[in-house]
Parts: C-alpha cells; sequence; structure tokens
C-alpha cells in the first residue's frame, strides 16, 4: 500500500492529480473536491465504479472522460455490485497468477450519490457490505436528487424545500427525518464507517487512507453542499460545510469493528442550527413566525445526536 | 490477435474506440470503452500532467472556459503557497509544482470564486476579474494591505 504523506497541505499538493478538468460538473460542486481527495491520498492503482448520479453523468459525457484510472459506469444500484465482481475477480486471477502484474497494488473504490446509497442502491450496497468484499464505497451526500432537477431522497432533512416536496401555504417542505446511513452501515458489522467533511482536508484524507488500508468492506458518508439545489452562492462551498460541521448539523466521526467510535472534531464554539439554514435558500421558509417549530426540533435533534455520539465514544459499545 | 479481439468485440456490439473512427452517440448499444492515455499508462502517477500522453477521449483536452464570466487572477507576489486553492478547487485547475504555486489552468476553470474564498493572505492573492481584462490591468489595480479593524 503506498500511501502518500498528509502530513500538511504543501506535502499532500505534490501528488499529480488523476482526476481531470473539464468535466461538467457545476462551478463550485464539493463533488470533485472529495473524489480529488480521495485519488490523491494514494499511489495505488484504482480501480472506481460510479452510481449513476450528477458525479456519473458529468465526469463521462460522450466522448470524454475525466477519469484516469480504471472507472465503470452499469446502472443506478450498481457502483457496489460492479466493484465487488471486480474485487471477487482480481483475487481469484492473482490467486490462479494469471494478472499481467501479479504483485500490482489495487484498491477497489464506489462512488454513489445519496439517492443511490441511501435510496435505490441501498439493498446492492447491504449485500456487498455482507459479503465482506475489500471496498471502499463512499457516498456523496447532497441531500437530493440533484441531477434529476433536486426531487427528495431519504437523505433530504427535516424541513428542507425540494420539487417534489415543496414549501408553500400548506407545508414546510420535507416532514420526514434523514436516514442514520452510517448507523446502519456500522451494524453491517464493516471494520471502519465514517462521516467526513471536505473542509476538514486532513481528517476527510486520514479517513480516505485508512478506508483503503483497512481490510474488508469500509464506507464513508461524505456531505457535499450542491449549490444548485442547496441555492447558495457557488463561492460558498466550503463556507457553507464549515457551518455544517460548526453547528453539528454533519457531525464528523468514525465507527471502528462496529462498536468503537471516535469523533474526529469536535468545534470550539457550536453555532446554532440558525446560521447553517440561513445561508441557504431552501431553509427560507423556515424563518417565518408560523415554522419556528421546525428550527426548534431541528436544533432538538442535532442536540440529542450529539449527546448520543458522545455516550458512545465513552461507552465504546 | 488484435483483429480477433476487433472482431470478437464487434460480435459482441462493443466498439473499440481509439484509431477508427468515432460513433455516435445513438449508434454505442452494449457500452464503450474509453481509453484515457494513448500507450502505457502503468506509470501515470508519478507523472505530471505535462509529462503525460493524454488521447483525445481524455476531458483534459477539452475545455469549459466559454463557462467563466470572471476569472480568477494570480498575484505570485502576495502568494504564501499554503495550496488551499489546490485542495479545495474543483476543476483541477490550480497549477501546483513542487509545493509552489503557479498559476491558474484557464482551459479546465469555471470561475467558482471557490479558490479566492479561501485564500487566507491579505490582501487576497487571488481576485475575481472580469474575463476581457488583462493580467497587468488586473495586477496593477489590485488592493492594498488592509489593516486589522481593533
Amino acid at each position: 500500500m503506498a500511501i502518500t504523506s498528509i502530513k500538511n497541505l504543501k506535502e499532500f499538493s505534490t501528488n499529480n492529480d488523476r482526476f481531470e478538468g473539464a468535466h461538467t460538473l457545476c462551478p463550485g460542486c464539493a463533488h470533485s473536491m472529495i473524489v480529488r481527495e480521495l485519488m490523491n491520498c494514494t499511489d495505488d492503482n484504482l480501480v472506481i465504479a460510479s452510481n449513476t448520479g450528477c458525479l456519473e453523468v458529468s465526469t463521462a459525457v460522450y466522448p470524454f472522460t475525466s477519469w484516469d484510472t480504471s472507472w465503470i459506469h452499469i446502472g443506478f444500484e450498481n457502483a457496489a455490485t460492479a466493484v465487488s465482481g471486480a474485487e471477487a475477480m482480481f483475487k481469484a486471477r492473482k490467486k490462479k497468477g494469471t494478472l499481467k502484474d501479479n504483485d500490482a497494488s489495487v484498491k477497489f473504490v464506489a462512488f454513489g450519490g445519496d439517492g443511490s446509497t441511501y435510496d435505490i442502491g441501498f439493498q446492492w450496497l447491504s449485500g456487498a457490505m455482507e459479503r465482506g468484499h475489500d471496498f471502499t464505497y463512499i457516498c456523496l451526500d447532497n441531500e437530493n436528487y440533484a441531477n434529476t432537477g433536486g426531487q427528495r431522497s431519504s437523505a433530504t432533512p427535516i424541513g428542507a424545500h425540494t420539487s417534489t416536496a415543496q414549501a408553500g401555504t400548506h407545508s414546510y417542505g420535507k416532514k420526514q427525518k434523514k436516514k442514520d446511513i452510517v448507523a446502519i452501515m456500522a451494524a453491517h458489522d464493516a471494520p471502519y464507517v465514517a462521516q467526513l467533511a471536505p473542509n476538514k482536508w486532513k481528517s476527510m484524507a486520514k479517513g480516505f487512507q485508512k478506508a483503503l488500508e483497512t481490510e474488508g468492506p469500509c464506507f464513508i458518508n461524505t456531505v457535499s453542499p450542491c449549490c444548485t439545489e442547496w441555492k447558495f452562492d457557488p463561492k460558498d462551498t466550503i463556507n457553507i460545510t464549515d457551518l455544517a460541521t460548526d453547528t453539528l448539523m454533519f457531525p464528523i466521526y468514525e465507527i471502528i469493528n462496529g462498536h468503537e467510535l471516535n469523533i474526529l472534531y469536535r468545534p470550539k464554539n457550536v453555532l446554532p442550527v440558525e446560521e447553517y439554514l440561513a445561508a441557504q435558500g431552501r431553509y427560507k421558509h423556515l424563518f417565518k413566525p408560523e415554522n419556528k417549530h421546525v428550527i426548534e426540533e431541528i436544533q432538538k435533534n442535532i442536540n440529542e445526536y450529539w449527546e448520543m455520539l458522545q455516550r458512545r465514544e465513552e461507552a465504546r459499545v | 490477435m488484435q483483429d480477433l479481439k476487433l472482431k470478437a468485440a464487434e460480435k459482441r456490439g462493443i466498439h473499440q474506440l481509439g484509431g477508427d473512427e468515432l460513433v455516435g452517440w445513438d449508434e454505442v448499444t452494449q457500452g464503450i470503452i474509453l481509453t484515457s492515455f494513448e500507450g502505457d499508462a502503468s506509470d501515470i502517477v508519478h507523472k505530471k500532467a505535462e509529462e503525460r500522453n493524454y488521447s483525445d477521449f481524455n476531458s483534459y483536452t477539452a475545455t469549459v472556459a466559454s463557462w467563466r464570466v470572471k476569472k480568477p487572477v494570480f498575484n505570485i507576489d502576495v502568494c504564501i503557497d499554503c495550496q488551499n486553492c489546490w485542495v479545495w478547487c474543483p476543476d483541477t485547475s490550480i497549477i501546483s509544482r513542487d509545493k509552489q504555486m503557479l498559476g491558474i489552468d484557464y482551459d479546465h476553470c469555471k470561475g467558482c470564486e471557490v479558490c479566492v474564498e479561501v485564500c487566507p493572505t491579505n490582501p487576497k492573492s487571488l481576485l475575481m476579474f472580469g474575463e476581457q481584462e488583462d493580467l497587468e490591468t488586473a495586477l496593477s489595480q489590485w488592493p492594498e494591505k488592509k489593516k486589522k479593524e481593533k
């Protein structure tokens, strides 16, 4: 395993990018920041599969590809399936000694959006995790189906306006809570599960390296602010991510072997969730007086979840 | 051997790209293979972008410069090579070699302004200017160092 140095940004920047520009992701999209970081934190050969989603449609616009590694796309739900098949074949051929380079170190990675991870590809992902293939699944969580016009997914948090859960006189947007995918994946007894954010580049790179090094199925959920559907200025992508981690809307933590929980980032000043909500157009309606109870509920949920994480970190169960 | 492979691919409806003419997107039947590089690509991770042998299918050879209304301009005199812009550029457009920031790849930059936002120097070493502005005029308009408000 050839991992590259992430001691500081200067050393990290000596890596040669394997994800090329001129893809058609929106300006300021966090997807490509996350993908670039994953591909820069290792020197190994990568075999990557992508679910259908923003990342797939915009990095493989025929006749162009933005990937400098082996990359495959099949269906909306099949990244985990495709990559586990490739991994099984690699292992079998390595055993037989029929590979071109039998000592080559290859890592298997799958990318999916939140739609294909939380909803459509969930069954396939769960199956691949259970079978215990040696791969890393990375969910780029932008909390809606951004590729098809911002429909609600089960990753959309309560109170958010989406094109199929609209805010108006009779509704305050989505009424259901977000699914806790990290806990579900940890319940598969996966050796490494984490939730990371691109603004904390070092903890993210560390998490990626850990996941690639670990044998067995690893799952990483990353927050990926979507300037188009969250309705903020493209330049604020990192600022919004800062707010998301500082208000604890997206706590950064890892779970090892299904029970050892470590919190990777504790904000010095925990900000009230209003600051995160006010920065985005999709929560605009929550600041009307009749929707005040939704903000209170969001804050209550965050506090309860943070409390739970801290207790679990202490208890190691 | 090569011919046999091509024939087998044709039988299964897979169009091998490279060399021959390009198939239209609506003619693709079962799947398609695009090669990112010409020739051997096994050591690509140790090669810088300018040393690589990109094929026509690699999006590195394409450009999205027309997406931009404003462009970031880089002032090397103020830069401290912190590489914040490199790590957070979504379009792989910051040219950084041997721990030094060298400039911006205007073929791939979409003008999202993230690099300007994360620049920590005072004044910022990256600022947005109109697309038509040339480098000298932009640099002559650079703001002075701001004093900290007490």
